[in-house]
């Protein structure tokens, strides 16, 4: 252990690789995969960390089931993220821990978010093997501050999820040009709430038009991840924090988090046996 | 702006006055540095003369909100414009998009290609018809994919030309469509819109969606409101139901564990303008920039804005009887 949060001090220490959930819009799902894949990971048999930096909106805390939990503070000053699970290999920090209650509004400007998020990058005590960084939507002050202080950091790359529509898949293109121009890795393009099967008749409507993410990723040559149709249980289980992997084995939403975890966990290890 | 927290010590001077940082109550507070750095403070800002001048010609403001994105601020913003027109044809309404980083009125509005224009009353905003014209940042990118890698401040300054710069001429309404979170750009219009002295309503409208997660957000956006005395008018919940277009079942998509807008009314005392169902031919509407209302005048999803209309024009002329 090294010093306490400092100027200088190291960005995510204990920390092995680090993915980025990222999307210019609002509402499409962010904090829902951060919290499948991180849930997916966990049951792959890797230790997962999950960070919310989403400071004025923050969901993580609720769709875990953590509501009202408390931070401890070490005597070094650093904080013990949340723990999720009994053997501690799930943990969480979120912005919400830090709230006296429910309905407090952070209402701060760009300065004191840069700050806040500088804090939640150094002064905390992970453990994991992968961190999943949950992002407010936009290309603003928290991205940015992310992207600046994670140069020194090993990161896998960043998840950009999308709905199909035009509207969001224009807003995620815009998220995409921040990434490249900020020199961040591309994993590739995940659509969700593509489609819903109607549970009386089975026909599938598209809510939300179709195929927007995977033109997105043809378009703009990074992989697709796949589709993700939409699912009241996950709605459901987001809202009571259960656990939609373990109550849902066998579904299709599920079958495509599982498959996003084969598709990054190798590489990681390709790359880690690169650098022994 | 000058402002004591709540949670101020005890004889605080208020975070905006001459004396922040450096008043006897000010030693031992946590925030004193920030105070007498004169963050809070706001010097006497050239501008508001501009800016309350051309607000003169503006009868209401409204802003849409919600701490969570994607809900439908974009959506509801422009119905909510078609409907004041569909309701009396001879209303002038204006948008304004300060979503900076995620613009997404000109898709709305099909006027994606348009660009704007200067002359010498200012900018000029786009028209979409007759009484309708709109101001958004995806007017000013060369292209679509074009990213706003902006902090606080400069997003700011646009905001501020938005209002000062464009020439909006008379208008009965000007809707204001938000980015999600209660932050720099919610902060900086809600300084510019209450700078004007007329006695012209500011007001907001929240919008939600039935679950927990998105309600989380709202109250946040709704103690905003309060700490910073903009009247709500009320709550709009969007995504209600969908109605399979085979067999018309209703299914409750995102299910409302905790009693959804009705539930968040009730807690906060503030009426529920409508519910309004998720409808396929929204969403592709919207896409592609078509009017949903005159092309489905007899859908569900149509009726209610119409119903959200009438009462923001019972509201806002109420205000003015007072």
């Amino acid at each position: 252990m090294t010093s306490a949060a400092g100027p200088n001090a190291t960005i995510l220490e204990g920390v092995g690789q680090t993915v980025l959930v990222l999307s210019g819009k609002g509402g499409v799902g962010k904090s829902t995969v951060t919290v499948q894949l991180a849930s997916a990971l966990r049951a792959a048999g890797h230790s997962v960390g999950v960070l919310d930096i989403d400071l004025c909106g923050p969901s993580i805390p609720r769709m875990l089931g953590l509501e009202g939990r408390d931070v401890l503070t070490t005597p070094q000053g650093k904080w013990v993220p949340v723990y999720v699970d009994e053997d501690q290999r799930f943990s969480v920090i979120s912005l919400a821990f830090f709230l006296d209650s429910k309905s407090d509004a952070v209402i701060w400007r760009g300065p004191k978010k840069n700050a806040m998020i500088k804090q939640l990058l150094t002064s905390i005590m992970w453990n994991v093997d992968y961190l999943i960084i949950d992002t407010p939507p936009g290309t603003s002050d928290e991205h940015i501050s992310v992207m600046e202080n994670l140069r020194s950091a090993a990161v896998l790359g960043a998840v950009l999820v999308t709905t199909p529509q035009m509207m969001a898949v224009g807003d995620v293109a815009r998220e995409l040009t921040f990434c490249r121009r900020t020199g961040i890795n591309i994993l590739g393009v995940l659509e969700n709430m593509a489609g819903f099967v109607c549970p009386n008749c089975s026909e599938c409507s598209n809510i939300l038009a179709t195929g927007g993410g995977e033109q997105l990723a043809v378009k703009a040559g990074v992989p697709f991840l796949g589709r993700v149709p939409i699912d009241p249980m996950l709605a459901l289980c987001s809202e009571k924090g259960e656990n939609y992997l373990v109550k849902c084995s066998s579904s299709p939403a599920a079958a495509t988090f599982k498959a996003l975890v084969t598709t990054l966990t190798p590489q990681s290890d390709n790359q880690m046996e690169v650098e022994k | 702006m000058s402002q004591v927290p709540d949670n101020a010590p005890e004889h605080c001077p208020g975070t905006g006055s001459e004396g922040a940082g450096s008043a006897d109550a000010c030693a031992g507070c946590p925030n004193q540095q920030i105070c007498s750095s004169g963050v809070g403070t706001t010097p006497p800002d050239p501008d508001v003369g501009a800016v309350r001048e051309r607000l003169s010609g503006i009868k209401h403001k409204i802003l849409v909100l919600s701490g969570k994105g994607g809900v439908g601020k974009s959506t509801l913003t422009a119905m909510m414009a078609r409907a004041l027109i569909t309701l009396n044809n001879n209303t002038e309404v204006g948008i304004l998009d300060v979503d900076i980083c995620g613009p997404s009125q000109p898709r709305v509005l099909g006027a994606q290609n348009e660009r704007v224009h200067s002359s010498g009353a200012g900018w000029s905003p786009i028209y979409v018809c007759d009484n309708l014209c709109v101001m958004s940042i995806g007017f000013l990118l060369n292209s679509d994919d074009d990213a706003v890698i902006w902090r606080g401040p400069k997003k700011n300054g646009l905001i501020k030309q938005f209002i000062r710069d464009v020439n909006w001429g008379e208008l009965d309404y000007l809707i204001v469509d938000t980015p999600p979170g209660t932050s720099d750009e919610h902060l900086s219009i809600v300084h510019y819109l209450s700078t004007s002295t007329s006695t012209s309503t500011l007001a907001a409208v929240v919008v939600t969606t039935p679950q927990e997660v998105s309600l989380l957000d709202v109250r946040k956006e709704i103690t905003f409101c309060q700490k910073l005395n903009i009247p709500i008018i009320g709550i709009v919940e969007n995504m209600t139901t969908f109605v399979c277009p085979k067999c018309k079942t209703e299914t409750a998509i995102f299910p409302a564990t905790t009693g959804g807008g009705p539930q968040l009314a009730k807690d906060t005392g503030l009426p529920l303008l409508a519910r309004v169902p998720l409808d396929p031919t929204v969403a592709r509407d919207c896409d592609s920039g078509l009017n949903h209302l005159t092309l489905h005048p007899d859908s569900k999803v149509t009726q209610m804005y119409m119903k959200i209309a009438e009462q923001i024009v019972e509201y806002c002329n109420g205000k003015k009887q007072q």
